[in-house]
C-alpha cells in the first residue's frame, strides 16, 4: 500500500507531531505495516522535477494511489483562484491538485483540523479563503464536494486536531492498511471514533476540582478551568487525557484550557480563547448533555461542600494541602 | 554560451513549500529568484481580537518553531503591558524553547540536510556507503535513531508545555506549569539520555569536546560520529567554498533570563560586532505580492496583491537592516556570541560554516539545557499573573532555531490594532528589494554548480537547505 502526503495552507505541525510517534518510530511503523511512502514533503529524498514526474504518473493512472494524506487547509483565494498557494514548480494551484488527485486515491485523509475543516488558517475573517477538504467549517463541502467519496467508497477521513496526535494518524493508517475502518468507525464529522468518542474531560487530572466547581481564576492555578478560563474539555472530542501527548502531557495537564481544537470552527470561539463567556455567572457552553438547572444546583451544592484541601489547591500553582489518610472503620 | 532556465519545486525537506527559479549559464547559476508560494494572512487575522488570543493563534503560524512564535508573542505582550516573568518562569520558558530549538536542529541535520549525500549522484565517493547506511531518507540508521531521540527529548515539552507543538504554557507573566521536584529530575534524566544520543551518534565524543573546538583546523580534523562524516563529505565536495551568504550576521540574543539573554545580541560584519538597532529594520515590498510602502514592522501593513502583479514574484516581504541584507540562524548566533570557531567561520559564510555553526550550537545547547534544568527550583513561583494591557505597543524578539524572530504589536481599547511578524526565513529567503539587491539565499546561489542534465541541481539543494528554511514562518 502506498502513501502520498501533500502540505498546503497549514503550519506543518501535524507532520512535526507525527515525528513524535514512539515505539516504534514513524518510519519503522509505516514500513512494518507495509505502507510505502511515495513522497512526503519533509521526509522523502525526491525534490523538484522528481516529484513533478511522480505527480504526473499518478495523474496519468500509471502509479495507482492508495492513501492520499493532505495536511493544511486548501486556500481558495484570491477570488476563487486558489493562487494563494500554487504548488511550487507546477504552476498549478493546490486546490486544483487536490481536486485532481483525490478521486484517484483509494482513501483520502485530512490530517489535522486545517485539512479537515479549514482550521486556524480560516480564523479572523479568513483572508486566504481557507477551507477543509470536505468541509468548510461545520458545513459539508470544501475543496471537494460534500458527497465526495474516495475509490474505497469512504468519505474523507478527518484526523482533526491542531496539531493532530501522532497516534491518531498512525492508528488510522494501520486500520486502513488492514482495511478495517468502516463507515461506522467515523463520527458524524468524519473523525475516527477510536479517539473522537472520548472527551478531553475524561481523565483530566482536574476532575476533582471540576466536581466541586473549585475553579482556577488565573492560568497557573490548579483548579478546573471550565468556569473562568475557557476550557471546553467537557465538550471537546479527543482522548487527550487518556492517551497522553509527548510522554505525559496534555493541554489541561499543562495547566491551560482545552480549546476544542479537534472541532470545526474552534478557531473562532467568539470570545477570548482563555476566558469563559458567562450569562448571569453561568458558563455559556455547558456540556451538551447537562441541563442548566442541574448545573446551577450542582454548582451551588458542590461549592458549599468543597473541602478546604480542594479549595486551597484550586487557587495555588502547586499542591498546598495533600490528601489525608482515609479513616479506617 | 550555454543558457537555460530551471524551476526547482516543490523543494522539499524544508519546512513548507518553496520554489526557486534559476538562470543557468555555462554550468553555473547566474541568478536566482526565491518564491514563497503560500499566503495565509496571519497578520490580517489578528487585528480586532483580544490581545491574549495572539498566544493561541501565532504559534500556529508554524509547527516547527511554534514555541518560538509563542515566546515572541508573550514577550511582545509583556512589553506592551509592562509585565515581567519571575526568574524561574524565565528558566522554564527558556528550557521549553531550547528543547524545541534542539529538536529542530537535530531534525534539520538528520532528516532535511544529510539525506542528499545518500543520493545516487554521489555513488563512488569514499564516504557514500556510510552516507547511505546512516542517512538514506526514512531508512538510514542515524535518521531513525535521531527521530527516536527527538521524540523522547520532546517529553520535556510534554512536562513543561503540555504538548508540542502549539502550547499555551508560555504567558507574558510566566509559565502556566510549575514543575515539581519529580518532574525536575525527569527532565534531567531525559536530557542525559539525549546527551547519550549526541555523544554516541552525532559527535562520537563528549559534547564538551565539540563545543570547545577553537578553530577551523580543529574542525577539519574532527573525525568521529556523524559530525565527522559531514566533515569528510564537506572536505571532498568543497562545501567551504559554496553558498556564500552576505557575511553580515544578526542575532537578537537567545533565551532572556533575569540575568540577561544567554547569548549575545548584535550584528557582525567585517570582524566588528555592533549593537542590533531594531529601529533600523524595514520591510521592503517592491518584489513581494504586497501592496503598500516600505515600513518598519511597528508601522507595517499586510495587504496582499490579489493580482500578483510584476515585478512581484513572492509572498515574502524583504526585511532589511539599515537597508541591507543580513543572515540569521545558528551560525549567526554563534558568531555574534563570539565563539572562536564561529568567528573563524564568519568570513567564510559557506554551506560548511552554516552546518558547523549548527553542530556547534547543538553541543553548546545541550550543556545549557542541562544547566537550566538543574537550576529549576520547584519551590519558587513560575508565574506572576498581571493585568492584560488595554493599550500600548510592544515588540518581542527571540531566536528560533533558524534565526531571529520578531513580533510587533499595537493594542488599542483592549483590542489588537496591528500585528507584524518578521520571521527568520523572511530575512534569509527574502526577494529582491527596491535597489534590486537580491535576498541572502538568492545571492548565495549565484555561482552554484549545475551539472549537465541536472534538473534539480544538487549544489543548489545543499545551499538552500544549509539555511534550514521554514517557509511556513516566512510569509505567515
Ligand atoms: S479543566 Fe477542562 S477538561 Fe479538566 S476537568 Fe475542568 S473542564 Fe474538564
Ligand atoms: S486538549 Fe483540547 S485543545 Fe488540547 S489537543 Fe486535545 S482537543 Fe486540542
Amino acid at each position: 500500500m502506498n502513501l502520498l502526503w501533500l502540505q498546503s495552507a497549514g503550519c506543518g505541525g501535524c507532520t512535526m507531531s507525527l515525528l513524535c510517534a514512539e515505539t516504534p518510530n514513524v518510519f519503522d511503523l509505516l514500513t512494518d505495516a507495509g505502507i510505502t511512502t511515495l513522497w512526503h514533503p519533509s521526509f522523502s529524498v525526491q525534490t523538484g522535477a522528481e516529484v513533478r514526474a511522480l505527480l504526473a504518473s499518478i495523474e496519468a493512472g500509471e502509479t495507482p494511489l492508495d492513501l492520499l494524506c493532505i495536511e493544511g487547509s486548501i486556500v481558495t483565494g484570491p477570488k476563487g483562484t486558489g493562487r494563494y498557494h500554487m504548488l511550487a514548480g507546477t504552476g498549478r494551484a493546490m486546490l486544483d491538485w487536490v481536486q485532481s488527485l483525490a478521486p484517484l486515491a483509494r482513501d483520502v485523509l485530512a490530517v489535522g483540523t486545517c485539512a479537515a475543516y479549514g482550521g486556524i488558517t480560516s480564523a479572523g475573517g479568513n483572508p486566504a479563503g481557507a477551507v477543509g477538504l470536505a468541509y468548510d467549517g461545520r458545513f459539508g463541502g470544501g475543496a471537494l464536494d460534500a458527497g465526495f467519496r474516495a475509490r474505497s467508497g469512504r468519505p474523507v477521513i478527518n484526523i482533526a486536531g491542531c496539531p493532530t496526535h501522532p497516534d491518531w494518524v498512525t492508528q488510522t493508517l494501520l486500520l486502513l492498511a488492514e482495511d478495517r475502518l468502516g463507515a461506522q468507525d467515523l463520527d458524524p464529522l468524519g473523525r475516527p471514533r477510536f479517539y473522537a468518542d472520548h472527551l478531553v474531560h475524561h481523565a483530566c487530572p482536574k476532575n476533582e476540582y471540576y466536581e466541586y466547581k473549585a475553579s482556577a481564576r488565573e492560568l497557573s492555578e490548579l483548579g478546573c478551568m471550565m468556569e473562568h478560563l475557557g476550557c471546553i474539555g467537557t465538550q471537546a472530542h479527543g482522548d487527550c487525557n487518556i492517551r497522553p501527548w509527548n510522554g505525559t502531557g496534555s493541554c489541561t495537564r499543562g495547566n491551560y484550557p482545552c480549546i476544542n481544537c479537534t472541532a470545526p470552527e474552534f478557531e473562532e470561539p467568539r470570545h477570548p480563547f482563555t476566558e469563559t463567556p458567562t450569562i448571569a455567572g453561568i458558563p455559556v457552553g455547558l456540556p451538551s448533555d447537562m441541563p442548566k438547572a442541574w448545573f446551577m444546583a450542582l454548582a451551588s451544592l458542590s461549592k458549599a461542600a468543597t473541602p478546604k484541601r480542594i479549595d486551597v489547591n484550586a487557587h495555588s500553582d502547586r499542591l498546598k494541602i495533600p490528601p489525608g489518610e482515609g479513616k479506617r472503620k | 554560451m550555454n543558457e537555460r532556465q530551471l524551476i526547482v519545486g516543490p523543494f522539499n525537506r524544508v519546512e513548507g513549500d518553496l520554489e526557486i527559479r534559476l538562470e543557468v549559464r555555462d554550468g553555473a547559476v547566474a541568478s536566482a529568484q526565491v518564491n514563497a508560494p503560500l499566503f495565509r494572512g496571519f497578520e490580517m487575522m489578528l487585528p480586532g481580537k483580544d490581545p491574549r488570543d495572539a498566544l493561541t493563534i501565532t504559534p500556529r503560524i508554524c509547527g516547527i518553531c511554534s514555541v518560538s512564535q509563542s515566546s515572541a508573542a508573550a514577550l511582545a505582550l509583556a512589553d506592551a503591558g509592562g509585565i515581567d516573568m519571575p526568574p524561574q518562569g524565565r528558566i522554564a520558558a527558556a528550557l521549553l524553547h531550547g528543547v524545541e530549538n534542539m529538536a529542530d536542529h537535530v531534525t534539520h541535520f538528520h532528516l532535511f540536510f544529510m539525506p542528499d549525500f545518500a543520493r545516487p549522484g554521489y555513488d563512488g565517493r569514499a564516504w557514500h556507503d556510510r552516507a547511505l547506511a546512516r542517512f538514506t531518507a526514512m531508512e538510514g540508521s542515524a535518521a531513525r535513531r535521531a527521530t527516536e531521540a527527538r521524540a523522547q527529548l520532546l517529553h520535556i515539552a510534554g512536562i513543561l508545555g503540555g504538548k508540542w507543538p502549539h502550547t499555551l504554557a508560555i504567558q507574558p507573566g510566566g509559565v502556566t506549569k510549575a514543575p515539581d521536584a519529580g518532574e525536575r529530575v525527569r527532565i534531567l534524566a531525559t536530557l542525559r539520555s539525549f546527551r547519550r544520543f549526541l555523544e554516541d551518534s552525532l559527535f562520537g565524543a563528549p559534547v564538551e569536546a565539540f563545543a570547545a573546538l577553537p578553530d577551523v583546523a580543529a574542525l577539519e580534523s574532527w573525525e568521529s560520529g556523524d559530525a565527522g562524516l559531514f566533515q569528510a563529505i564537506s572536505a571532498d565536495l568543497g562545501l567551504e567554498g559554496t553558498g556564500i551568504g552576505p557575511r553580515r550576521y544578526l542575532s537578537a540574543g537567545a533565551y532572556p533570563l533575569d540575568t540577561g539573554r544567554v547569548s549575545a545580541s548584535g550584528v557582525w560584519e567585517g570582524g566588528q560586532i555592533t549593537p542590533f538597532e531594531t529601529g533600523a529594520i524595514t520591510e521592503d515590498l517592491s518584489h513581494a505580492w504586497m501592496l503598500g510602502d516600505t515600513a518598519h514592522p511597528a508601522r507595517g501593513l499586510t495587504e496582499p496583491d490579489e493580482d500578483m502583479a510584476d515585478p512581484g514574484y513572492s509572498w515574502c516581504k524583504a526585511p532589511r537592516l539599515a537597508g541591507r541584507t543580513v543572515e540569521v540562524g545558528a551560525l549567526a548566533r554563534q558568531v555574534v556570541d563570539r565563539h572562536p570557531l564561529a568567528l573563524a567561520l564568519a568570513a567564510e559564510g559557506s554551506v560548511r560554516a552554516r552546518i558547523a555553526g549548527r553542530l556547534l550550537e547543538i553541543a553548546r545547547l545541550q550543556i545549557l539545557l542541562e544547566d537550566l534544568a538543574r537550576s529549576l527550583d520547584p519551590s519558587a513561583p513560575f508565574m506572576a499573573p498581571a493585568p492584560w494591557p488595554r493599550s500600548g505597543t510592544g515588540a518581542g524578539l527571540v531566536e528560533a532555531a533558524r534565526g531571529t524572530l520578531g513580533h510587533w504589536l499595537r493594542i488599542e481599547e483592549g483590542r489588537i490594532a496591528g500585528y507584524q511578524i518578521v520571521a527568520p526565513t523572511t530575512w534569509n529567503f527574502s526577494p529582491r528589494d527596491v535597489t534590486g539587491a537580491p535576498g541572502p539565499v538568492e545571492a548565495a546561489l549565484v555561482g552554484a554548480e549545475v551539472r549537465p542534465g541536472e534538473e534539480t541541481p544538487l549544489s543548489v539543494q545543499h545551499i538552500v537547505r544549509s539555511f534550514d528554511p521554514c517557509m511556513a514562518c516566512t510569509v505567515h
